[in-house]
């Protein structure tokens, strides 16, 4: 199964992932492939068939709602590549480039 | 001079983590000795091996020493999930289960290798080169738990965690002739895990022998308030009979005949198998129709889908590294592709692809109905059976390189290992013998919370098995 170029580099968007033209055609081609041998799900009738999302017969956990103390600043802000005072800094997220 | 003290000698090659605490107990080492002994084997063997990533030298905890797998989170440790993405991420606090062996007394050896975000059956997508496998250097130890599973095989850990999503414990305990356990979904804390599938992940034992697999399951299961997916656990029963007598196994004949097990293979589980009737269990054939044949595709749809959400949080914001750039979406999208290797990509793309709309329905939500007729499958047959077994890894160890070209042919490594977990089942895999001088591993599934059954299992085989741990090429 043959995914185009344009499926390719539309994934990669949403995936934020800016692929080189190498990586495109290679993992491109390979993409393809592997859709091609997952896409055997697709040869079951399963209309009848309840979705599985988790293995477990469980439901959601309550805890009392009642404030536990959290992280100090200087601890979420120990790993950071960039911070400026209390904050993580990040290069401007104005429009550098158009998303088609 | 305080002369006259006894000098044990300590043979991590042999020792297995119980024994380990014997002499602890016996005050005939220190925690201190014990750990310094690991460190020693570890500058003599592991050059070669590349199991370990970093190490850890001061010995912190009276306990057996453990190497833990580098997608748990230590603090203060390094912990980079094999990644270039995670390159010099320092935790700022401990997994559940790295606290649950620190007040167990369990001193930390260090971090091991691993196929990067655990995306992998050969630790060759380690971002940090590959790990070799001691019985034969040239050949994987598989993976994506290779690092932890050399390891032991190699006498450099008396004992590891190690995770597993598709078979990632399972599988390179096989490799690597040693025993690893897939726990029962839910039953160990993926709290400080660095997630790959969160519907499939668990963490394990990979140990010397079946009564330190369950040793070691004891310390870190339970249920955590950290984890909203985890349950309480039934009390763990450390194994002691060596019998079989009550114990109905079933063979099922879809993941026995499979097709590319080498006869080799089939040979030495057939063996194991033969050695369960004599212990008296009751051996019988059953089938799991569909659950082989559509395992694989299913997990390569939901598991990079669930990938594709997790690995979303690596955007060079707020931890590990960044790529310069002058505008935050560029400088987002080169962190990521400069971080993550081949495979991460790869499965990323799939599992967005499976998730966009106009093919969420047809690939994802169909796969979600196919983890269904697997579960029901595996619980039919657990109706008349306590046990499943087949081989645990189709082939044995194969050469660094064999697979590398072609994901597909990497991806049937898992065949085996796949359906069990589709189902949230508990696997754990034995040695069983040899084929052509490589570890052969035999995988018992059980139905969820039956790791009792697996362990008692496991044991007595083990036991009237007799297979020496230590590799040939060691003794």
């Amino acid at each position: 199964m043959a995914i185009s170029r344009e499926q390719v580099e539309h994934v990669a968007r949403l995936a934020r992932l800016a692929l080189s033209e190498e990586e495109i055609e290679r993992l491109g081609g390979q993409l393809g492939a592997i859709l091609e041998a997952v896409s055997k799900v697709s040869e079951l009738d399963l209309s009848d068939v309840e979705p599985t999302s988790h293995p477990l017969d469980v439901v959601n956990v309550w805890r009392d709602d009642e404030p536990r103390p959290s992280w100090p600043l200087e601890t979420a802000l120990a790993n950071a590549p960039d911070t400026e005072d209390d904050a993580f800094r990040v290069p401007p997220t104005g429009a550098a480039r158009s998303e088609a | 001079m305080g002369g006259g003290s006894k000098v044990t000698v300590v043979d991590t090659l042999r020792l297995t983590a119980e024994d380990a605490a014997g002499l602890l107990e016996g005050r005939e080492l220190s925690a201190a000795e014990l750990h310094r002994a690991y460190l020693d084997a570890i500058s003599e063997r592991d050059g070669e091996l590349h199991c370990y990533l970093r190490t850890v030298d001061a010995a912190e905890g009276d306990g057996v020493p453990i190497a833990l797998k580098d997608l748990v989170s230590t603090r203060g440790v390094e912990t980079t999930a094999g990644s270039r993405i995670l390159a010099g991420y320092v935790p700022e606090f401990d997994a559940t289960v790295a606290t649950r062996c620190r007040q167990a007394g369990l001193p930390v050896l260090g971090k091991t290798n691993m196929d990067e975000f655990a995306m992998g059956s050969s630790t060759e997508n380690s971002a940090y080169g590959p790990t070799h496998n001691p019985w034969d250097p040239t050949r994987v130890p598989g993976g994506s738990s290779g690092g932890s599973a050399a390891a032991v095989a190699a006498g450099l850990a008396p004992w590891a965690l190690g995770s597993d999503t598709g078979g990632s414990i399972k599988q390179p305990a096989a490799l690597c002739g040693i025993v690893g356990l897939r726990p029962t979904y839910g039953t160990v804390s993926r709290y400080g895990i660095v997630a790959f599938a969160s519907s499939l992940d668990q963490i394990g034992p990979l140990t010397k022998t079946v009564r330190d697999c369950a040793l070691l399951y004891r310390v870190v299961a339970g249920r955590d308030p950290c984890d909203s997916t985890t349950v309480e656990v039934p009390p763990v029963e450390i194994p002691e009979a060596e019998d079989l007598k009550g114990l109905r196994i079933g063979v099922p004949t879809e993941l026995n005949e499979a097709e590319g097990i080498e006869p080799g293979v089939s040979e030495a589980v057939g063996r194991a198998i033969e050695l369960a009737r004599e212990l008296g269990a009751e051996v019988g054939e059953c089938s799991l129709p569909r659950s082989v044949e559509f395992g694989l595709p299913c997990y390569y749809l939901i598991a990079p889908a669930e990938a594709s959400s997790n690995l979303a949080r690596y955007d060079g914001v707020r931890y590990a590294i960044r790529e310069p750039a002058d505008a935050y979406m560029e400088m987002v999208e080169r962190t990521r592709d400069a971080g993550f290797g081949d495979e991460p990509k790869r499965r990323i793309m799939l599992g967005t692809y499976a998730l966009s709309a106009g093919y969420f329905e047809a690939y994802y939500g169909q796969a979600q109905k196919v983890r269904t007729v697997i579960a029901d499958e595996h619980r039919a047959a657990f109706e008349d059976f306590d046990v499943l077994v087949s081989p645990t890894s189709p082939t044995v160890a194969f050469e660094l390189g064999a697979k590398t070209a072609d994901p597909l042919a990497m991806y049937l490594s898992d065949v085996l290992t796949i359906p069990a977990n589709m189902a949230g089942l508990p696997g754990l895999s034995i040695p069983c013998g040899l084929s052509d001088g490589l570890p052969v591993g035999l995988q018992l599934i059980g139905p969820q919370f039956a790791e009792n059954t697996l362990f008692r299992a496991g044991h007595a085989l083990e036991r009237a098995l007799g297979f020496d741990v230590v590799p040939e090429r060691y003794r």
